[in-house]
C-alpha cells in the first residue's frame, strides 16, 4: 500500500515515478492525498481532496479510526516507543466526522484509507512540498510518522517513511553540513566534543554558534544585522516567497557573490559571479540520494570557458583568505570526512565504485550498509537506543485564512516539463509546456464571468500580477494552482505567503489567500 | 491510468448510450463520488479492460464505424489509450474506422474455397449489387454448406444471415447411431425445458454425484482428443488446469470457428447450445475453472442469439451463476470481430482481455498461465460435447466406436462439389471414400479433396481408402484438422483455389512475427505470378520452399506453421504449377 500524500511525483519526480508505477504493476494499492487531483492522483485507487493545509486533521483522524478499530500493532507501540497515551489522548476529537468537517473529504473515505494502511502488510507514506511548504511543516510530518508508530510501517522492507527530495544531493548536502546547525555527518555544533575532532583536523577552531537557515538570513537582512552574502547554486531572488520584498533586500546587501551554472536573477543582482561546474558531468565527487544512498560521480568533459569546478573555486576563495589548502581531490577530502564521519567511514571509493553506492550508516569497511535507517525499532534492545516518541500535533490550517477580499485558495506546485524557476529548463523547448497560468475550477471561472485563456489580474494581500486562467476540470471549486516555472512572466512569488515554521524554517508556499479581477472590468472602473 | 490524451471529437448521444449499456453493469473506470473523493486506479482500469472489444462492437453497431468521438467516450470510460483502442479497432475485419460511405447494412460475401466455386457465386455476387446492398468479400463465414456464404451486418438493426431463414434439417436426421448430433434438429433450441425433456443436464447430474476426479479419470480413459484441429489429450489439459495453482481459474469455449471449409460447430451451437452449456458445466466442475467464456465468431448471429437466451435460461433455473444446481460457475458470452488468428488460443485470450488478438509464446502454456494469466481450459464447443457421452454411457461404450487411437466419433465438415454438403457424425477409422458416399457422392469426376480447411492439405483421388483416424492422417502426412473435407471436380481450377488460400493468410496474419507477415505476402505474390504466367520457375519454387520453412520454424503460433500446408501438398500432388520445369 502506498500513500503518496501532498506529492505530485509523477510531474515533480518522474522518473521515481516510475518505479513506483511498477510496485502499482505488481499489485500495490495507490492512495493519494492532496487538495488538487494532479496527473500523480489519477494513477490512485481513491483521491482525497482535502482543503489545503488541513493534513494534520486527517492525519490524526486515521490515527483515531485505527486505534478505535483495534488496528493499532500494540506490540510494536510497546516495544518500540513512547507517548502512546498521550498521542491517543490528542487524537480522541478527531472523530471521521470531525475530520471530514476540516478536510472536505467524506468520513467514509478517511475510514477506508485508515483500513487500507493498517491492515497493509506493507504500506509506505510518500510525502514531498504538499507536506512541508506550509507554517505548521514539522508538525505535519510528526502527524505522519505517528501513523507509521502506530502500524510499524517503518524500519522494515517495504514499509517506511519516503520525503521524496527535491534534487540528487538534496540528502547529500545535509549529510555534508550544510544545515545552520550541524558539522558533517550530523555531529551538533553545539557539542565541544564533536567540534575538537573537527578542529583537530581542520586545525582551526570553529564558530559553536548555530547559524542561520535561509529563511532567517532574509530575516538578518531585513534587520541590517547580514550583509554580505554567499549563494551557491541557489535562486532566491526567484524562488522566494514574498519574493518582491526578497529581492529588495538582496539588492541591499553589501556585498553578494553568486556562484552558479547561470546567469540567475539573483547573479543579476550580484556583485561577483562566479561560473561554476555541472556536477553530473564537470566534476568528480559523489551525491547522496533520498535513501542515503551515496554514489559516485565522475567528471566526462571540462567546465566551458571561465568556469570551474567547485572545489576549486572554494579553495581559491580559501587561498586568497589565507588559507592555501593546495589542490585535493575529491577523493582526499572524501577521506577526510570519512575520518571524522561515522556514518560515511566504510565508504572508500573503491567500495562505492564496486558495489555501486552504499547506504549511510556505514561505519567501516566491512560493513554492508544500512538499507533501513530505522530497522533498529524492531530489534530486541532497539541497538541500545531510546524508543521512538509519538508527537502530539493539532490542526491549524493555513496561516493566511479565507476572506472576503481574498476569497480563493492558491497553491503552488511544479509541472512535469520545468524545474522550480526555470534556470536549468527554461532554455529548453518542450511540446508539452503550456506556460505559466492560473488554474481555475469550472465553477469558480463560471461564478466570475472568466473564459478560459482570459488575462487576469491575481492578488494576494502582498501584491498582484497579472495573468492568464486556465480551467482545470480536475479542480475542486474554491482552489487555483500554479507553478513559478516562468518568473520571467508571471511572478507568481509575488503572492505567495513568506509565513514560515520555526522549526524547519520552510515558508508556506502551498497557501495563499489570493482574488481574481477581470482586467477589462478594472479599465471599465478607472 | 491517467494521461489520457483524449482529442475533442464527441461521441454521439446514441454511441455514449451504446457504450454505457455494455459498461454499465460494471461501473466507468473513475468514479467522481464528490468533487473531492475520485476513486480509479490500476485495478479498476484493468478489471474493465476486457469491456473494450464488446463496447468497440456497441459503436460498430450504432454507427457502422468506430468514430474518432465515439473511440474517445470508449476511452474515457475505460481510461485506454486511445492509441491502444484504435489499434484494437483496426484489428478485425468487422470494425470499420474510416466512416461508412453508405447508410444500412454491409453485405459480407464469402469469396473462400466452398463458395468461390459454386455455381452460383458469381451470380448471386452480382444480383446483391444490382439490388443496391454494399457488397464486401469476406473470408470464409462458416456457410460452406450453403454456399455461397452471405452475412449481412446490420447498422441499428441486427445482423443476419439470409440463409438462417431457410428450414434447417440435418442430413442424417434420425441416425440412431448418432451421439454428438442425436439433439440437432430433434431439440428446440430456444427452450431449457424442451433440452431437458430430452436428457438434458442428466450428464451434469452424473458429474457432480461422482465428484472431479471420477470425471477426469473417465475423460482420460475415454482417450477424447481435441477437435480444434491440435488432437491434445483432453483429460492430460484438465488434469493441469486443475493441478495449477490459483484462486481463479477459467474455462473457453473456443467457438471461433474460422478454419475455412469449418461449419460444424455453428451447426451444433444453433441447434444445440444447451448441450454446451451443460458439457462446460461438467469441464468447470472437473478443472475447478470459476469463470467460463464463450467467445464466438462475431458472423454468427443466430449462434449468439441462441446462446445467450440459453446461458440465461440456464442463470434462471439455478445451473449457472449462484443458483442451486450449480457450483457458482457462470459463463460470460464474446463475440469476436473478424479474425481467423484469434481462434489461436492465446491470440484469443488477448481478444478477450481488450487487447489486438495477437498470439503469445509458449510456454507458459494456457493451462497456467491463460486467460488474464490465470490457469485456463481452453477447448472446441465439439470435444467438450463429447463428455456429454462419456459420462452418460460410460468410457467402454465411448470407446466401441473409433480406434484405439482415436476412439468415438468426429464431425466432419462436407462442402464443395458433394451432393449433399453439411455436418456428418462419423466415427474415426471412417474412409474419405465412404464419407464422400454418406454426403451424396462427388458431383462430376473427383481433382483433389483439402483435408483439414487452409491450414490443412489437399489429398489425390488415390487417397479415398484413406482411414481418417489421427494415426492415418499423421502416417500420410496430412491432418483431420478441424474435420474439413471439401472436395473438388476436376472442372475446378486449383490453382484460382489455391491462389485464393495463400491470400487468406496474407490477410489473417496477425503481423506480429515478421516469417508470418512478410512471409504470407511473399508466397501469394509467387502464386499469383503461377496464377499469371501458369509457370512455376525452379526459383519461385525454391522460395516457396524456403517461405515455407521460415513460416514453421520462426512463427510463434500456429498460422504461420501451417500457412504453406495447403499449397505445399498442391505443389506435390501436381495440382497446380504442372508446367514446372524439372
Amino acid at each position: 500500500m502506498i500513500l503518496l500524500w501532498g506529492s505530485n511525483a509523477r510531474e515533480a519526480h518522474p522518473i521515481f515515478f516510475h518505479h513506483l508505477l511498477v510496485g502499482v504493476d505488481r499489485g500495490a494499492r495507490l492512495y493519494c492525498v492532496d487538495p488538487r487531483r494532479t496527473s500523480s492522483a489519477k494513477f490512485a485507487d481513491l483521491w482525497l481532496g482535502i482543503d489545503v493545509g488541513s493534513d494534520i486533521a486527517l492525519a490524526n483522524a486515521i490515527g483515531r479510526e485505527i486505534i478505535h478499530a483495534g488496528l493499532a500493532n500494540r506490540a510494536f507501540i510497546e516495544h518500540s516507543t513512547t507517548g502512546f497515551d498521550a498521542y491517543a489522548e490528542a487524537v480522541e476529537p478527531y472523530t471521521l466526522e470531525h475530520a471530514a468537517a476540516l478536510t472536505g473529504v467524506p468520513a467514509a473515505a478517511i475510514r477506508e484509507v485508515a483500513h487500507a494502511y493498517a491492515l497493509a502488510e506493507k504500506a509506505q507514506i510518500l510525502w514531498t512540498l504538499g507536506i512541508t511548504e506550509h507554517h505548521n511543516a514539522v508538525d505535519n510530518v510528526l502527524a505522519l510518522c505517528n501513523l507509521a508508530l502506530l502500524t510499524g510501517h517503518v524500519g522494515r522492507w517495504g514499509s517506511g517513511l519516503v520525503p521524496l527530495r527535491g534534487q540528487n544531493n538534496v540528502q547529500g548536502g545535509g549529510d555534508m553540513g550544510a544545515l545552520p546547525n550541524k558539522l558533517p555527518g550530523f555531529a551538533d555544533v553545539a557539542d565541544p566534543a564533536a567540534r575538537a575532532r573537527f578542529e583537530a583536523v581542520y586545525g582551526v577552531p570553529l564558530n559553536p554558534e548555530p547559524g542561520l537557515h535561509l529563511t532567517l538570513m532574509f530575516d538578518a537582512m531585513e534587520r541590517g544585522e547580514l550583509r554580505g552574502l554567499y549563494v551557491i547554486g541557489e535562486n532566491p531572488a526567484d524562488s522566494e516567497a514574498d519574493v518582491r520584498h526578497a529581492r529588495e533586500l538582496l539588492a541591499g546587501l553589501d556585498v553578494l557573490v553568486v556562484q552558479d551554472l547561470f546567469l540567475t536573477r539573483t547573479g543579476e543582482l550580484a556583485d561577483v559571479v562566479l561560473p561554476a561546474s555541472a556536477a553530473w558531468a564537470e566534476s568528480d565527487g559523489t551525491v547522496t540520494s533520498s535513501e542515503r544512498r551515496v554514489q559516485r560521480v565522475r567528471a566526462a568533459v571540462p567546465p566551458p570557458g571561465d568556469a570551474r569546478d567547485d572545489l576549486r573555486i572554494i579553495g581559491e576563495l580559501a587561498r586568497r583568505l589565507g588559507y592555501d589548502w593546495g589542490e585535493p581531490t575529491a577523493e582526499q577530502l572524501w577521506d577526510e570526512l570519512r575520518s571524522l564521519s561515522p556514518l560515511h567511514g566504510g565508504m572508500s571509493y573503491e567500495r562505492l565504485e564496486a558495489e555501486g553506492g552504499l547506504q549511510w550508516p556505514c561505519p567501516t569497511l566491512d560493513h554492508p550498509g544500512s538499507p533501513f535507517l530505522h530497522g533498529w525499532l524492531w530489534e530486541p534492545d532497539l541497538g541500545g537506543r531510546q524508543p521512538a516518541p509519538f508527537s502530539v500535533v493539532h490542526h491549524a490550517g493555513p496561516a493566511e485564512q479565507l476572506s472576503e477580499e481574498f476569497p480563493l485558495r492558491l497553491t503552488t506546485g511544479r509541472a512535469l516539463d520545468s524545474y522550480n524557476t526555470g534556470v536549468q529548463s527554461g532554455a529548453y523547448d518542450s511540446p508539452i509546456r503550456t506556460g505559466d497560468a492560473l488554474d481555475v475550477s469550472p465553477a469558480d471561472a463560471r461564478r466570475l464571468g472568466l473564459a478560459d485563456g482570459e488575462r487576469v489580474r491575481v492578488s494576494s494581500p502582498r501584491g498582484s500580477v497579472e495573468m492568464r486562467i486556465r480551467l482545470q476540470p480536475d479542480l475542486p471549486p474554491g482552489l487555483t494552482f500554479t507553478t513559478f516555472h516562468f518568473p520571467e512572466l508571471v511572478d507568481t512569488n509575488v503572492l505567495t505567503n513568506d509565513a514560515w515554521d520555526r522549526k524547519s524554517g520552510t515558508a508556506e508556499f502551498k497557501a495563499a489567500a489570493i482574488r481574481i479581477d477581470k482586467l477589462t472590468a478594472q479599465v471599465a472602473g478607472q | 491510468m491517467s494521461d489520457l490524451h483524449l482529442s475533442d471529437d464527441a461521441p454521439t448521444p446514441g454511441e455514449r448510450a451504446a457504450v454505457d449499456a455494455v459498461v454499465g453493469p460494471f461501473g466507468p473506470t473513475v468514479v467522481r463520488e464528490t468533487e473531492r473523493l475520485v476513486r480509479s486506479g490500476r485495478v479498476r482500469r484493468d478489471e474493465r479492460r476486457h469491456l473494450l472489444l464488446p463496447a468497440l462492437h456497441a459503436l460498430q453497431h450504432e454507427s457502422g464505424w468506430i468514430s474518432p468521438g465515439g473511440l474517445n467516450h470508449v476511452c474515457d470510460v475505460l481510461q485506454v489509450p486511445p492509441a491502444e483502442a484504435y489499434g484494437v479497432a483496426t484489428f478485425y475485419e468487422l470494425f470499420r474506422t474510416t466512416p461508412p460511405e453508405h447508410d444500412g447494412p454491409t453485405t459480407h460475401v464469402c469469396v473462400d474455397a466452398a463458395c468461390r466455386i459454386h455455381p452460383a457465386f458469381a451470380d448471386t455476387v452480382a444480383e446483391l449489387r444490382a439490388s443496391g446492398a454494399h457488397v464486401r468479400e469476406a473470408p470464409c463465414l462458416g456457410l460452406c454448406d450453403r454456399a455461397p456464404g452471405v452475412f449481412v451486418q446490420g447498422v441499428r438493426s441486427p445482423d443476419h444471415v439470409p440463409s438462417d431463414d431457410q428450414p434447417f434439417a440435418l442430413p442424417q436426421a434420425g441416425d440412431p447411431s448418432l451421439r454428438l448430433l442425436r439433439r440437432v434438429g430433434v431439440v428446440d433450441p430456444t427452450s431449457l425445458d424442451s433440452y431437458l425433456a430430452h436428457g438434458g443436464f442428466r450428464a451434469f447430474a452424473v458429474a457432480r454425484e461422482q465428484g472431479a476426479e471420477a470425471v477426469l479419470d473417465a475423460v482420460t480413459r475415454s482417450g477424447l482428443s481435441g477437435r480444434g484441429g491440435a488432437a491434445f489429450p483432453t483429460g492430460v489439459k484438465w488434469r493441469a488446469v486443475r493441478d495449477a495453482p490459483g484462486d481463479r481459474k477459467h474455462l473457453v469455449a473456443n467457438c471461433d470457428e474460422s478454419e475455412p471449409g469449418t461449419f460444424k460447430d455453428r451447426t451444433v451451437l444453433e441447434h444445440d447450445p444447451f448441450a454446451l452449456i451443460e458439457a462446460m458445466c461438467i469441464a468447470a466442475l472437473a478443472t475447478g475453472a470459476t469463470d467460463g467464456w464463450i467467445y464466438l465468431r462475431g458472423e454468427y448471429p443466430q449462434a449468439a442469439a441462441r446462446l445467450a437466451s440459453a446461458i440465461e435460461q440456464c442463470r434462471d433455473a439455478g445451473y449457472l451463476g449462484d443458483g442451486a444446481l450449480g457450483d457458482g460457475f457462470d459463463i460470460e458470452l464474446r463475440r469476436g470481430a473478424g479474425a481467423y488468428v484469434c481462434g489461436e488460443e492465446t491470440a484469443l485470450f488477448a481478444s478477450i482481455e481488450g487487447y489486438r488478438g495477437e498470439p503469445r509464446s509458449k510456454p507458459p502454456f494456457p493451462t497456467t498461465h491463460g486467460l488474464f494469466g490465470q490457469p485456463t481450459a481452453v477447448n472446441n464447443p465439439e470435444t467438450l460435447l463429447n463428455v456429454l457421452p462419456i459420462l452418460l454411457d460410460g468410457v467402454d461404450a465411448y470407446r466401441s466406436v473409433g480406434t484405439e487411437q482415436s476412439p468415438g466419433t468426429r464431425l466432419w465438415c462436407l462442402s464443395g462439389r458433394v451432393a449433399r454438403p453439411g455436418v456428418y457424425e462419423a466415427p474415426f477409422g471412417v474412409t474419405l471414400g465412404e464419407l464422400l458416399a454418406l454426403a451424396g457422392g462427388v458431383t462430376g469426376q473427383l481433382q483433389a479433396v483439402l483435408l483439414g480447411g487452409a491450414a490443412g492439405s489437399f489429398v489425390g483421388p488415390d487417397a479415398l481408402d484413406l482411414p481418417l483416424t489421427l494415426e492415418d492422417a499423421r502416417a500420410a502426412g496430412v491432418t483431420l484438422g478441424s474435420g474439413v473435407v471439401m472436395a473438388f471436380d476436376a472442372s475446378v481450377d486449383l490453382t484460382d483455389v489455391v491462389v485464393r488460400i495463400a491470400e487468406f493468410f496474407r490477410d489473417e496474419s496477425c503481423g506480429q512475427c515478421v516469417p508470418c507477415r512478410v512471409g504470407t505476402v511473399r508466397q501469394y505474390e509467387a502464386l499469383v505470378q503461377l496464377r499469371e504466367r501458369r509457370v512455376l520457375t525452379p526459383t519461385r519454387r525454391q522460395l516457396l520452399d524456403d517461405l515455407a520453412a521460415v513460416m514453421g520454424n520462426a512463427s510463434i503460433c500456429g498460422l504461420g506453421h501451417t500457412a504453406a500446408s495447403a499449397v505445399r501438398s498442391a505443389l506435390r500432388l501436381g495440382l497446380i504449377g504442372k508446367e514446372t520445369a524439372a
